[in-house]
C-alpha cells in the first residue's frame, strides 16, 4: 500500500491562497506554484501526487503530467535528501566548473542523475542558474552555493553529511 | 564621455535597503506618489516614451512604443507581466537587482501598471530563484501594509494587486509568449504571432511583458523625467545598462554602465572588470548573452573599420554579423587563451538542444544535430565536411521557427565557425591532441 497523498493542513491553506491569486476561471495558473508545493512536501512528484494536484485544480491528470515533464525542476523519480543541482552551462565552465564538478562527483562517488547509497545526495546537471559571475555554482533546494572550489565542496558535503 | 552615473544601483549597498523602511527613507516610492497624485496614466507613458529606453531583456525594443501598442478595449482587463525568467547564459543582473533591492522593482511595477491601466500584475520569476521569490513576496507585503499596494493606493482611487509567479525551470519561458503560456499553467510553448500580446496576451487579454531591469528603471524616469534619461547614453542607446560580467576577468559581477562606454575601458579599467586575469590574454568575448555572435578579442575592442567599439546597441552591432555582434541582455562573457572555442560552442549547443521546446522541427532536430556534430569534433572524431555541415544546419534553423530560440541556437555556431574556423580544423587534423585535457589551439594573432 502506498501512502495516501494529501497536503498538510498548512499547505492546504497555502493552496487556497495561491488559487485566489488568479481570476476565478483561471485556476490552472496555480499549477506551477502548487507543483512546487507538492515537491516541497514529498521531495518528488509521483503519478499519485500529480493526480492529487489535478484533483485539487479540477483539471485532467494529463494536464499535470505534460507540465511536470516539461519543466526541469520537477523530479519525476525519488531523490535523495539533498538534491545538488550544478550548473553545467558555458560561463560556469569558463569559471572553472568542469574540474570542480569532477571533484564533486568523485567526492560523492556518483555521477549525474544518481543518488548515493545512503540516500543522502542526488546529483543533477542543470542549465544556467543565472549566477554566472559568481560561478561555478550549484543549488540545493532554495540555497545557492557560489564561487565553488574543491575545498568549498568538501566543506559543504561534510557539513550536510553530519 | 560616459559618466559613472548610477540610476538602478546607486542605493544597492545601503544596509537594509531590502526593507521598506530603509528603501522609503532613501527616496523610495516617491515615483508612486508623483505618478498617482500628479500625473495621468498617459503622462507616465509619455515620459517613458521620451526616455527612449529600450527593452533590457535582450531584444532592445523601445519600451514606450511597446506600451503604446497596448489595446484598450472597454470592459476587458489589461495585464502587466514582468519577465524575471532570466535564463540567458551569462546574464544574472535581474537576479542581482531583485535579491538586493526588491522594492525598486515593486515601485516600478506600481507606476508601470498605473500607466497601462492594469489592476492585477504579475512578476514571473524563474523557479530556481525561489529564495528571491520569497524576498519579493515579503517586500510586496511590506508595500501593501504601507498603503502602496491594494485598494485605493494613496487615496488615488487606483487599485493594484501584485502576484509573484514561479517558473519551473525552462529557458524558453523567457520568450514572452511562452512565459504567458507558463503563467496560464501550461507547457512553455511560444505562441504564433500575430496576435501579439498587446492585443491578446495573458488570458487572451491585452498584455505588456517587460523585463525586470526595464521596469526597475521607470521610477527614475518618473522622478527625473524622460528627457533627463534620454540625455544619458549615446544616440538611440539611451540611459544606463546593467552588464553581467563573467569569465576570465579579474572582477566578475554586475556593473551599471552608461551606454556608450568604450568596451576597452569596461574590460581593462579598475572601476569595471579590472582586465584579464594575470598572465593571460583576451581571446574572445560573448557580449550579450550566449545567443549573440561570439567575437574574437580584436573585433570586440575595435570595429572592422578600426573605430573603438562602445557598449551600445549600435556600436556592438556595427559590421553586422560579419564582424559585429549584439548588446542583447548584457551578458558579457570574457574568455582568455585557455578557452577552447569548440568546446564552448558545443556546450552552448547542448544548452539550446536541452532548452528547445520541441514545437518547430528545425529547432528541435537542428539543435540536436549541431550538438552531436560539435561533440564529434570536440572529441577528435570530426571530418572536415562537418564544419560546413554545421553552417548548413545553423542556416536552416535561422528564421524558420516560431520564436527566436532557433536563431539564438544558430548564431553562436555560425559565428564561432566564422571567426575561429582554424580552431575547428585543428580539432579535425589533430584528433589525438584535441582530446587531451587542457589542450587548446589559439591563433595568437587574434589575442589581445
Amino acid at each position: 500500500m502506498s501512502e495516501k497523498i494529501e497536503f498538510t493542513t498548512e499547505r492546504l491553506k497555502k493552496v487556497e491562497e495561491i488559487i485566489g491569486r488568479y481570476p476565478a476561471d483561471r485556476k490552472k495558473s496555480a499549477l506551477l506554484p502548487i507543483l512546487h508545493l507538492a515537491q516541497e512536501q514529498y521531495g518528488w512528484l509521483s503519478s499519485a501526487t500529480m493526480d492529487y494536484v489535478a484533483y485539487i485544480l479540477d483539471i485532467q491528470p494529463v494536464e499535470v503530467y505534460e507540465v511536470a515533464t516539461f519543466y526541469t525542476m520537477f523530479h519525476l523519480d525519488p531523490v535523495g535528501k539533498h538534491v545538488i543541482e550544478y550548473c553545467r552551462t558555458g560561463p560556469c565552465c569558463t569559471m572553472g566548473g568542469e574540474d570542480v564538478y569532477d571533484h564533486l562527483k568523485q567526492k560523492l562517488g556518483i555521477g549525474s542523475n544518481e543518488t548515493t547509497k545512503d540516500g543522502l545526495f542526488t546529483l543533477k546537471e542543470v542549465e544556467c542558474l543565472a549566477a554566472c559571475g559568481w560561478g561555478p555554482c550549484f543549488q540545493i533546494r532554495e540555497q545557492f552555493y557560489m564561487h565553488l572550489d574543491n575545498q568549498k565542496i568538501d566543506e559543504i558535503i561534510e557539513d550536510l553529511s553530519k | 564621455m560616459a559618466s559613472d552615473i548610477k540610476i538602478l544601483t546607486d542605493r544597492i549597498n545601503i544596509p537594509g535597503i531590502e526593507t521598506f523602511e530603509v528603501y522609503r527613507k532613501n527616496g523610495g516610492y516617491e515615483a508612486v506618489e508623483k505618478a498617482l497624485k500628479k500625473m495621468s496614466p498617459d503622462e507616465v507613458v509619455e515620459e517613458v516614451k521620451k526616455s527612449g529606453i529600450r527593452g533590457r531583456g535582450g531584444a532592445g525594443f523601445p519600451m514606450g512604443m511597446k506600451w503604446s501598442f497596448l489595446a484598450k478595449p472597454e470592459g476587458i482587463p489589461r495585464y502587466l507581466v514582468c519577465n524575471g525568467d532570466e535564463s540567458e547564459p551569462g546574464t544574472f543582473k535581474d537576479h542581482y537587482l531583485m535579491k538586493n533591492i526588491p522594492h525598486l522593482l515593486i515601485e516600478g511595477m506600481i507606476v508601470s501598471s498605473f500607466a497601462l491601466g492594469a489592476t492585477k500584475s504579475f512578476i514571473y520569476v524563474r523557479g530556481e530563484l525561489m529564495y528571491v521569490i520569497r524576498i519579493l513576496e515579503k517586500a510586496i507585503e511590506e508595500a501593501k501594509n504601507a498603503g502602496f499596494l491594494g485598494k485605493n493606493i494613496l487615496g488615488s482611487g487606483y487599485d493594484l494587486e501584485l502576484v509573484v509567479q514561479p517558473g519551473g525551470g525552462a529557458y524558453i519561458c523567457g520568450e514572452e509568449t511562452a512565459l504567458l503560456e507558463s503563467l496560464e499553467g501550461k507547457r512553455g510553448n511560444p505562441r504564433n504571432k500575430p496576435p501579439f500580446p498587446a492585443v491578446k496576451g495573458l488570458y487572451q487579454s491585452p498584455t505588456v511583458v517587460n523585463n525586470v531591469e526595464s521596469i526597475s528603471t521607470t521610477p527614475w524616469i518618473i522622478n527625473h523625467g524622460g528627457d533627463e534619461y534620454a540625455k544619458l547614453g549615446i544616440g538611440k542607446s539611451t540611459g544606463t545598462k546593467l552588464i553581467s560580467a563573467s569569465g576570465h576577468v579579474k572582477r566578475p559581477g554586475v556593473y551599471e554602465i552608461e551606454l556608450g562606454l568604450p568596451v576597452e575601458e569596461f574590460i581593462y579599467s579598475d572601476q569595471y572588470l579590472g582586465g584579464i586575469r594575470d598572465g593571460h590574454h583576451l581571446k574572445a568575448v560573448v557580449a550579450g548573452g550566449s545567443s549573440v555572435p561570439i567575437l574574437p578579442a580584436n573585433l570586440i575592442l575595435k570595429t572592422a573599420n578600426g573605430e573603438p567599439r562602445l557598449m551600445s546597441y549600435e556600436s556592438l552591432s556595427d559590421g553586422g554579423f560579419a564582424t559585429g555582434t549584439m548588446l542583447g541582455s548584457g551578458g558579457f562573457i570574457a574568455m582568455d587563451e585557455t578557452t577552447c572555442i569548440v568546446r564552448n560552442t558545443w556546450n552552448f549547443s547542448r544548452f539550446y538542444h536541452h532548452e528547445s521546446c520541441g514545437q518547430c522541427s528545425p529547432c528541435r532536430e537542428g539543435t540536436g544535430w549541431m550538438e552531436k556534430v560539435l561533440f564529434k569534433i570536440e572529441h577528435g572524431q570530426g571530418k572536415m565536411s562537418d564544419i560546413d555541415l554545421l553552417v548548413d544546419v545553423a542556416k536552416r534553423i535561422e528564421g524558420n521557427t516560431i520564436c527566436p530560440l532557433g536563431d539564438a541556437a544558430a548564431w553562436p555556431v555560425g559565428s564561432a565557425i566564422r571567426h575561429f574556423r582554424d580552431e575547428f580544423e585543428w580539432h579535425i587534423t589533430h584528433p589525438h591532441e584535441a582530446t587531451q585535457k587542457g589542450a587548446v589551439f589559439s591563433n595568437e594573432s587574434i589575442l589581445v
